[in-house]
């Protein structure tokens, strides 16, 4: 276990620069190096790979390891798995860190599997323990509504993914040294077993549920699908979205993909509107980051109430529609 | 074909989170009174994926669950929706396991039920959510792996997949047998139909221990154990909801518009 050195950072590229997820655990990673006295690696697999070497550098990296293979130009789990399990083998990291991302939380647990690791998924907080300098990671867990921090004694490497804008990204320098140095493996094609056959771009018609910035949200007291349009009425004044919770989504008053909550998406608006919903558990944990929750709902005790910034107490169908003159009012000005 | 899915028994997440208590001695949940534990959601989507290719192929579901003798109630569940078969896997030394230890239980299990085309296996699980027994289990049992699928069909001796990524749809292949993980965007898990449900009542469900499935026992010694959970705890939120009043519900709306002006 002692002969385990290092932070290894498993890059992730876009629109041929280094994903922004890339430069966040560079910074995190930069900071548990330091911490540990040890070195920052990060992997980059790609045919662009070998021209963002120096961006990573600049970005912290001691060493940048590279496979211009355009074997790797789209994301193929088992190809993903060897070449990583290959220099892990090679350079024996203490600790490995993720996007909790397509590619991340593909991954991250296949090669763990492979590896015999510990790895602790969506972590909102990574520190190196004083006395055993072990990593430790603070994850949501029951749907957010608990914290638990974990450790691993003995399995290395300690393996974490953390979402996206959760840590500062690390800051430019291009003054740094380090070291680019391609892998010596080459993945054999005929080797892969999973194929990737199609890729489809979803087409989505207004703003993205995830990307929006106002959320309109309804659940079992919006009562029909019917009543649901005066939902998207209004997130389309804000220029925002329209989600629903599981019972909405169930009785088919708004689609299966825009389910808000432990079992569907996770947002986090400036604002995000709850009509009609109670607030259980799981839903929470799907709107729990918004800046602002207003909660519209006839029954005081619902528990949304709890998680509210402002609320009224009252039947959404004598509140919603003058507030959707008033918001239309104030967008117009 | 033959078909094994892992299922989990956890708290109801449905529940409202005045509810929901930690013991942060134990590091585990206080299993709230009166409210019967569920079928993990991802967990009951693959058993309905299962259900689906076993209408269109023919064959056998078998579904078996790692946890108390209690979860013989979820693998009935998953009879009454149209799985064949069911064990549970409980043992005190299974308890409390991780993600290493709980793909170790499921692994020997399937071994010990032998042939089989696909496992099927929620994406993550309601409760602790580690997203990664699924994986670990296919990498143990050496056969490929395709995670996040939302349609799931056999083309010969393949299974194609239909997996979510962020800004839309992968179509993958792996040869069978393979693993394969299951989201919610699959669609509605179906309804148990009388007679199932009538014969999941009575269905006898095995409980295999340690023994029974051949699990050495330094594989699920504590000691050994991957991760180790050091803290538990629900964090306070420290939120005082402002309620807006008027004398009418158009006033209390227009109120309610003003206070949020500066956000949209």
């Amino acid at each position: 276990m002692d002969n385990y050195k290092g932070v290894l950072v498993c890059g992730e590229m876009a629109d041929g620069k280094l994903a922004p997820i890339t430069i966040e655990l560079l910074g995190v990673g930069r900071k548990l190096a330091d911490e540990l006295g040890e070195e920052l690696s990060v992997l980059l697999l790609g045919s662009k790979s070998g021209a963002l070497g120096q961006d990573a550098i600049a970005y912290g990296a001691d060493n940048v390891y590279i496979s211009e293979d355009s074997l790797f130009d789209i994301y193929n789990s088992d190809a993903y798995t060897m070449a990583t399990a290959n220099l892990c083998k090679k350079i024996l990291p203490s600790i490995m860190l993720f996007g909790y991302t397509d590619i991340g939380c593909d991954l991250s647990p296949r090669l763990n599997g492979r590896l015999g690791g510990g790895l602790s998924m969506e972590c909102s907080a990574l520190s190196i323990d004083p006395a055993t300098k072990l990593l430790v990671t603070t994850r949501p867990v029951f749907g957010g509504n608990a914290l638990a921090t974990m450790l691993s004694k003995t399995a290395r490497p300690q393996m974490a993914t953390i979402r996206a804008k959760v840590m500062p990204p690390a800051e430019r320098n291009d003054s740094r040294q380090g070291k680019i140095i391609p892998l010596e493996d080459k993945v054999d094609p005929s080797a892969l077993k999973v194929k990737v056959v199609e890729k489809i771009k979803e087409e989505v018609e207004g703003v993205k549920l995830e990307d929006a910035e106002v959320v309109v949200a309804g659940g079992r007291g919006m009562g029909t699908a019917a009543d649901f349009a005066k939902l998207r009425e209004l997130a389309g004044i804000l220029g925002g979205a329209v989600g629903g919770t599981r019972v909405a989504c169930d009785e088919g008053w708004v689609s299966a993909t825009l389910q808000i909550g432990q079992s569907g998406k996770v947002v986090s608006p400036k604002l995000y509107l709850a009509v009609g919903l109670s607030g259980a558990m799981a839903h929470i944990a799907g709107c729990l980051g918004s800046k602002c929750i207003v909660a519209i709902n006839k029954d005081n005790d619902a528990n949304i109430f709890n998680v509210a910034h402002f609320g009224i107490v009252g039947d959404w169908k004598e509140i919603l529609p003058p507030l959707t003159e008033k918001m239309k009012e104030l967008k117009g000005k | 074909m033959n078909i094994i899915v892992c299922v989990k028994q956890v708290l109801d997440p449905e529940i409202p989170p005045a509810k929901f208590k930690v013991d942060p001695e134990t590091k585990q949940v206080i299993p709230p009174a009166g409210v019967p534990p569920v079928i993990s959601v991802y967990d009951e989507r693959a058993v309905e994926a299962a259900c689906r290719l076993k209408d269109k192929n023919k064959g056998k579901i078998t579904v078996i669950s790692m946890g108390s003798e209690k979860a013989a109630d979820v693998i009935k569940h998953a009879i009454s929706m149209g799985a064949d078969d069911g064990f549970v896997l409980s043992d005190p030394a299974f308890e409390n396991l991780d993600s290493f230890g709980t793909a170790y239980v499921l692994s020997k299990t399937i071994q010990k039920i032998g042939a089989y085309d696909l496992v099927l296996c929620g994406r993550q699980a309601a409760d602790w959510g580690a997203g990664q027994v699924g994986s670990i289990l296919a990498e143990i049992l050496g056969i490929p792996v395709i995670t996040l699928a939302c349609e799931i069909e056999v083309a010969g001796t393949n299974v194609k997949v239909k997996r979510i990524v962020s800004d839309g749809f992968e179509v993958l292949e792996a040869p069978m047998p393979s693993l394969v993980t299951v989201s919610s965007e699959i669609g509605m898990p179906r309804l148990p139909a009388g007679m199932r449900l009538m014969m999941a009542r009575k269905k006898q469900v095995p409980v295999w221990k340690a023994a029974d499935i051949g699990a050495e026992a330094s594989f699920l010694d504590k000691g050994n154990a991957h991760t180790e959970v050091t803290g538990l705890s629900v964090p306070s939120r420290k939120i005082e909801c402002e309620i807006i009043t008027g004398a009418t519900p158009a006033e209390a709306a227009a109120n309610l518009a003003a206070k949020l002006a500066n956000l949209i």
